[in-house]
């Protein structure tokens, strides 16, 4: 019982994770917060459902065509919508306000377009649903699935930001957007790629997410407020943070789910970011608070 | 409400007739309208009671806060509990108290430390006490939605709800002119100048958000008997957050009569759009937010200022 609980738990962690590390690429790098990130997440998770319902194909299949989309349309969304933001901004600061305004109007106008197609009811597929056993445990094989996909989509965006030139860019980014424009790194590229490829992450996830729970349209606000503690107990910009912190997420409220209430998850979940604030504001692995 | 120049135009003794004049105009409301008249104006006064109490803190400090709805829907809720045990007043104390607890426990826990703590924190605020509300009430109540029985009539909400425009418009006044205001003003242009010039600025975070959530607390307690029925997610319906969020920054935070030029026009915007769209009402107030954002960031109090 208690492993099973704990692999199910480190599933949800690994998608918190993913999740969180999207999260961190937008509000690290290209400095937005983005209030209607979830709803990335919940729009990639219709699309995998209509993928496997309407055109009956694998929502594996989706995992490759939809989060290609996202990156398009978060791209789209930084140059249009909030590069202005950025040009009027005088202050790291003013840019956080306009920045959480904006896309919280955003998640209004996504949260309201997915009501008025699919309405408040909850969704799911049922694919890959049989059960596996593993060290006596019992997992579903959606579940596992998606742990593994996440475990290497994770450890491929790792690689490619420590390993590659544009990643080093992209991370010189986070540390100090002047400096790096002094070693000739084009800062607004830099953030629009780590912006958009966040978008990427999210949907990848949601896709990932949508094969093993049931999921409505209001739920976007939920996985971006899990992504925001999430970043936050990481440490900001800190990717190994986010993983680290994200699984401790989904192993607590899992555990709390199974063996409290399930109607008190998000209350631990705030407990969890309560007592963060109160010990490490900076995350269990920042270095200093900003 | 009335403009600095105007100010400085008038004598203070016809200030205060301008001031007692309209007061009595807006008293006389319930006896002028009929009922859905009533209603609308319900709803202009509520909405102006919680965006003016949002910039109360939100204005000078710049902090977003999110959570509006967190604190309107404890009031609703302390009212559909005690509404029919206890006399009104003690329902009216009761959920200022509880307001105070909860923004005291939520400010001292992210108010020391940079401000998007405090936004994130805002930002699921609703949704916690939704959740642990729902809780409650299916675990150890049985029941989940309660019935808001009380002889309270409508122009006595009305009554109410104008009192408490008039409270939080004098709170306001009050701070603006006072050393509490001067040092919020002082964080909102750089914390770190503020703190080194000795001011505790997490006393004076804390103490305003306390004071501008009660009047949401209040707001929601006043507002409660207009329902008859209430449950969980008509009492933290989260896009009352984000109206309220709207109007004051359509006003303008900055001046303590922009948000009420902000929710006069927009709660009549939102009255014809939810009547005529009601299936698409959050997209259209997503776009008139993303417009307000981009095109007036300053408010309506701004392009005044700019104009004089």
């Amino acid at each position: 019982m208690l492993l099973e609980v704990t692999l199910s738990g480190v599933t949800l962690g690994g998608m918190y994770a993913l999740v969180a590390m999207g999260l961190t690429l937008q509000y690290g790098v290209a400095r937005i917060m983005n209030l209607s990130y979830g709803e990335l997440l919940i729009a990639a998770a219709f699309a995998a459902l209509w993928f496997y319902t309407g055109l009956a194909l694998s929502p594996l299949l989706g995992l490759l065509v939809v989060p290609p989309l996202a990156f398009a349309a978060s791209y789209a969304i930084y140059r249009v919508l909030l590069q202005p933001l950025v040009r009027r901004a005088k202050t790291r600061d003013a840019l956080e306000v306009d920045s959480i305004l904006a896309t919280f109007g955003l998640l209004f106008v996504i949260q309201g377009v997915m009501l008025a197609l699919f309405g408040g009811a909850y969704f799911s597929y049922s694919f890959l649903s049989f059960p596996l056993q593993i060290a006596g445990a019992t997992v579903a094989a959606n579940r596992l699935l998606a742990l593994v996909l996440a475990v290497v989509i994770g450890l491929g965006l790792y690689l490619a930001l420590t390993r590659t030139r544009l990643g080093t860019a992209v991370r010189a980014v986070a540390v100090d957007p002047v400096a790096a424009q002094l070693v000739a790194i084009d800062v607004r590229t830099a953030s629009a790629l780590a912006f958009a490829l966040g978008g990427a992450l999210v949907a990848a996830a949601g896709v990932l997410v949508s094969m093993f729970l049931t999921f409505n349209a209001n739920l976007g606000v939920v996985f971006t407020l899990k992504a925001l503690v999430v970043v936050i107990m990481g440490g900001v910009g800190n990717l190994l943070g986010a993983l680290v912190a994200g699984l401790i997420l989904g192993l607590v409220e899992n555990y709390v789910a199974v063996f409290v209430d399930p109607g008190l998850t998000l209350a631990a979940t705030y407990a969890i970011f309560l007592l963060v604030l109160l010990v490490r504001p900076q995350g269990l692995l920042g270095r200093t608070g900003r | 409400m009335i403009a600095r120049p105007m100010i400085a135009g008038l004598g203070a003794a016809a200030l205060v007739a301008l001031v007692v004049a309209a007061l009595a105009a807006l008293a006389a409301v319930p006896f002028l309208f009929e009922a859905y008249g009533l209603s609308l104006a319900i709803n202009l006064i509520s909405y102006t009671v919680l965006a003016t109490a949002w910039s109360l803190f939100s204005g000078p400090t710049r902090y977003v806060s999110l959570a509006t709805v967190a604190f309107f829907g404890i009031g609703a809720y302390t009212t559909a509990v005690f509404a029919e045990s206890l006399p009104w007043p003690a329902v009216l104390a009761i959920a200022a108290v509880i307001g105070v607890v909860v923004a005291a426990i939520v400010g001292l826990a992210t108010l020391r430390l940079s401000g998007v703590y405090f936004v994130i924190f805002s930002f699921g605020l609703a949704e916690l006490v939704r959740q642990l509300v729902t809780w409650w009430e299916v675990n150890k109540t049985r029941t989940l939605g309660r019935y808001v029985f009380t002889d309270i009539t409508a122009a006595q909400i009305y009554w109410q709800l104008l009192a408490l425009a008039v409270l939080v418009f004098v709170a306001g006044f009050l701070i603006g002119r006072s050393r509490l205001g001067l040092a919020l003003r002082a964080i909102g242009d750089d914390e770190t100048v503020a703190r080194h010039s000795g001011i505790d600025t997490t006393r004076a975070k804390v103490a305003l958000f306390v004071l501008s959530t009660v009047f949401m607390t209040l707001t929601g307690a006043i507002m409660a008997p207009r329902w008859t029925y209430i449950d969980p997610a008509i009492a933290f319906n989260p896009v009352i957050s984000f109206t309220v969020l709207i109007m004051a920054l359509l006003g303008g935070v900055h001046r303590l009569w922009g948000p009420v030029m902000g929710a006069v026009p927009l709660a009549l915007l939102f009255e014809f759009l939810l009547a005529r769209f009601p299936n698409h009402f959050s997209i259209m107030v997503g776009l008139v937010f993303i417009v307000i954002v981009y095109a007036i960031p300053r408010g309506i109090a701004g392009l005044v200022e700019r104009r004089a």
